[in-house]
């Protein structure tokens, strides 16, 4: 029973009831709206983990939300709300897309560069704001928001400009071919690539159907590396303090000012290289005019914040929200349900991570229960 | 040239209302200690249930009550996690930005046959009739209804928060909850009350979108609005003329954008569209400063903490 309340307590088990409430609630709107719940359900799992595509399709779509998840989380730590992950994200894929047009080198420079340029923008975009915030003493969320659509107009700027628009399109030029970050991106167009995956089913549908790319394993590095410079270096160690308490941080000799700047900075090229990624990872390969917000940091922030703003946390996470996204389209195709649904669930699931509060209530009942009965135990050995 | 001074005028003044309702929704929450990420979700629910109040009903009116209802009824669940759960309001709110856009898209699917907009709904009237000052050179000054009601309602709320009981004691529970609560106010109910208000006022900032500026719901009807109202109240410090004038600076150079992209002008209208953002954080360097929140936004009060 204690180690059940152990449980109750962490933070596993408050993301593990947050997800159940989320499948209930989801459940309940759509039997009210009279669609068949468990089919939807089953619909929404077979459309994330139905066919080795889909699997490779959950893990693509994972990437760019968990990277600005841990930028979202990796500021959250601090004591910043990074709500401009989206510009951030905006506008690294457009330097990307920029650097990786007008470059043409062999790709061990090619992609390296590409994927500086996307980081540079971000990160320079976070600085920007962390800047301000520091300098000027300007609310973060405020110059974030303004950040973001100053990245979509200048991406917009940039698809339409004379320099990099591709005629009769929507969107830019594609990147050059050597900016690809593909798995086996050359071998698996070529003869003998064809030749050696007509035999392997699921290899050929995961590698040829599907953009799969390094992407996902770049994300997981970098989710590991945010974690260990915030809980094992002397700069995670400040970054925090400021966070806690500026105050207290000051004194003790920290520069609050300069540690601002620079989790804003991390924590923009975090979520730069999810644009730079998405650029040479998945076709087009390049930027497209936005008609709206693309919601990649948004959704990054409920990533960051069901996994409890770990960075660690922020790959489960990114994995089961890509799931639920990805597989919530083929609720639409079909049981017919507005997979519009899929935001209920997650908006569902994120709110009651709000409420820690809740399984700890329900541990300390257990607890409550238990000291009663061991004083009641003692009480009867006395007597 | 007098002509184009009045459009502006009219252009500053349509753009700004739903953000002028949105900001004072952010304004009555955060000064009683609760911040509100959720306003731009407390708005998608007031536009879609304000234009299909409005389509099913014909009264536009009753469409604009029913905004401010579900706007409430959203609030509420921001209200019960941050006040009565303690939650992390930030979470909250974010957990409300994505919820209430999959609520109100799902609504209007199932009212509206599976289609993402609603169809073309009964408007609010403008304030002096449809054909007011027509054939005047005035005739962009009849704004819509909804306009004036957001300059009334701010008003109202500067009235409410500084010159009454209740206002100082909203205040009191934003600045420092627990002496409040020692002087026997409520900080619970006072907190409840201001979410509520809040989720109305966005609500009906969502409805002065879909019944006012155009007549229909769509998926993009409310695209950053609440953000931008959100900003407005940081921008303006928190008070509700602060506010006001920072949603009328934001309209402003929205209709400069609109004016300037019209003319013969040389700049690209995709850079012509950073204007109001750019302005923006200029005028927070130049101008504005240290903004320094209500001393409790954001923190919990549990009865009894120190």
């Amino acid at each position: 029973m204690r180690n059940f309340e152990k449980f109750l307590r962490s933070r596993f088990a408050a993301a593990l009831i947050a997800v159940l409430v989320g499948f209930a609630i989801s459940a309940i709107v759509l039997a009210a709206a009279g669609y068949n719940p468990i089919g939807s359900f089953g619909a929404l799992f077979n459309g994330a983990f139905g066919k080795p595509k889909y699997i490779a399709n959950v893990f693509i779509k994972a990437t760019p939300i968990l990277l600005t998840g841990v930028s979202v989380a990796f500021a959250f730590k601090t004591g910043l709300f990074n709500i401009g992950a989206e510009g951030q994200y905006i506008l690294g894929s457009t330097l990307a897309t920029i650097v990786g047009v007008k470059l043409a080198l062999p790709m061990p420079l090619q992609v390296p560069l590409v994927l500086a340029a996307g980081i540079l923008g971000g990160a320079a975009l976070g600085a920007f704001v962390g800047w301000l915030k520091a300098k000027f003493g300007i609310h973060e969320v405020i110059t974030s928001i303004m950040c973001n659509w100053i990245s979509f107009y200048l991406c917009n700027f940039i698809v339409m400009s004379d320099a990099f628009h591709k005629p009769n399109s929507t969107s830019a030029l594609q990147v050059n071919g050597s900016s690809y970050t593909m798995i086996l991106g050359n071998w698996k167009k070529s003869e003998a690539g064809k030749e050696f995956l007509s035999n392997i089913h699921w290899l050929r549908e995961i590698l040829l159907k599907t953009d799969l790319n390094y992407g996902f394993i770049i994300a997981i590095v970098v989710a590991i590396a945010a974690s260990l410079v915030l809980n094992r270096t002397k700069l995670g160690y400040e970054l925090r303090a400021v966070g806690f308490n500026r105050d207290a941080a000051r004194f003790s000799g920290i520069s609050v000012e300069r540690n601002i700047i620079l989790s804003m900075l991390i924590a923009g090229g975090i979520s730069g290289l999810a644009g730079a990624l998405t650029i040479t990872g998945i076709s087009p390969h390049t930027i497209t005019l936005l008609a709206a917000m693309e919601s990649y940091g948004f959704n990054g922030m409920s990533v960051a914040f069901i996994a409890g703003c770990a960075p660690i946390g922020c790959i489960p996470s990114a994995i089961l929200f890509s799931s639920l996204i990805y597989g919530g389209m083929s609720v639409q195709q079909v049981m017919g349900a507005p997979s519009d649904i899929i935001s209920i669930m997650i908006g569902t699931i994120v709110f009651f991570t709000a409420l820690p509060g809740v399984t700890g209530m329900i541990a300390d009942a257990i607890a409550k229960k238990r000291k009663a009965k061991e004083a009641l135990k003692e009480a009867v050995k006395e007597a | 040239m007098f002509g184009n001074l009045i459009l502006l005028i009219g252009i500053t003044l349509m753009y700004s209302t739903p953000l002028v309702f949105g900001a004072l929704g952010g304004v009555i929450s955060e000064r009683s200690g609760v911040t509100n990420i959720g306003i731009e979700g407390m708005m998608v629910i007031g536009a879609v249930a304000a234009a299909t109040a409005s389509y099913f009903t014909g009264n536009p009116w009753i469409g604009f009550l029913a905004a401010g209802v579900c706007g409430a009824l959203v609030a509420l669940l921001h209200a019960v996690a941050s006040v009565s759960f303690a939650a992390d309001q930030t979470i909250s709110g974010v957990a409300i930005n994505m919820l209430a856009p999959g609520l109100a898209l799902f609504a209007c699917r199932r009212f509206f046959d599976g289609a993402a907009m609603s169809p073309i709904a009964p408007k609010l009237p403008k304030i002096l009739g449809e054909s007011g000052l027509a054939r005047t050179p005035f005739a962009n000054l009849n704004v819509n209804v909804t306009t004036v009601i957001a300059l009334l309602f701010t008003i109202i709320m500067w009235f409410v928060l500084y010159k009454t009981k209740w206002g100082l004691r909203v205040r009191a529970v934003g600045e420092h909850p627990a002496a409040a609560d020692t002087l026997g106010i409520d900080v619970y109910k006072v907190r409840y009350i201001c979410v509520l208000l809040s989720g109305m006022l966005a609500g009906f900032g969502g409805a002065s979108m879909t019944i006012a500026i155009i007549a229909q719901f769509t998926q993009t009807a409310i695209s950053g609005h609440g953000f931008i109202a959100m900003a407005a109240v940081i921008f303006g410090k928190w008070t509700p003329f602060g506010a006001y004038g920072a949603c009328l600076l934001f309209g402003f150079t929205q209709a400069l954008v609109i004016m300037l992209g019209g003319g013969d002008f040389v700049v690209p209208s995709q850079i012509l569209s950073m204007l109001p953002y750019v302005m923006t954080i200029i005028v927070l360097i130049l101008f504005v400063g240290r903004s320094v929140a209500p001393k409790a936004d954001g923190v919990p009060y549990v009865k009894g903490s120190r």
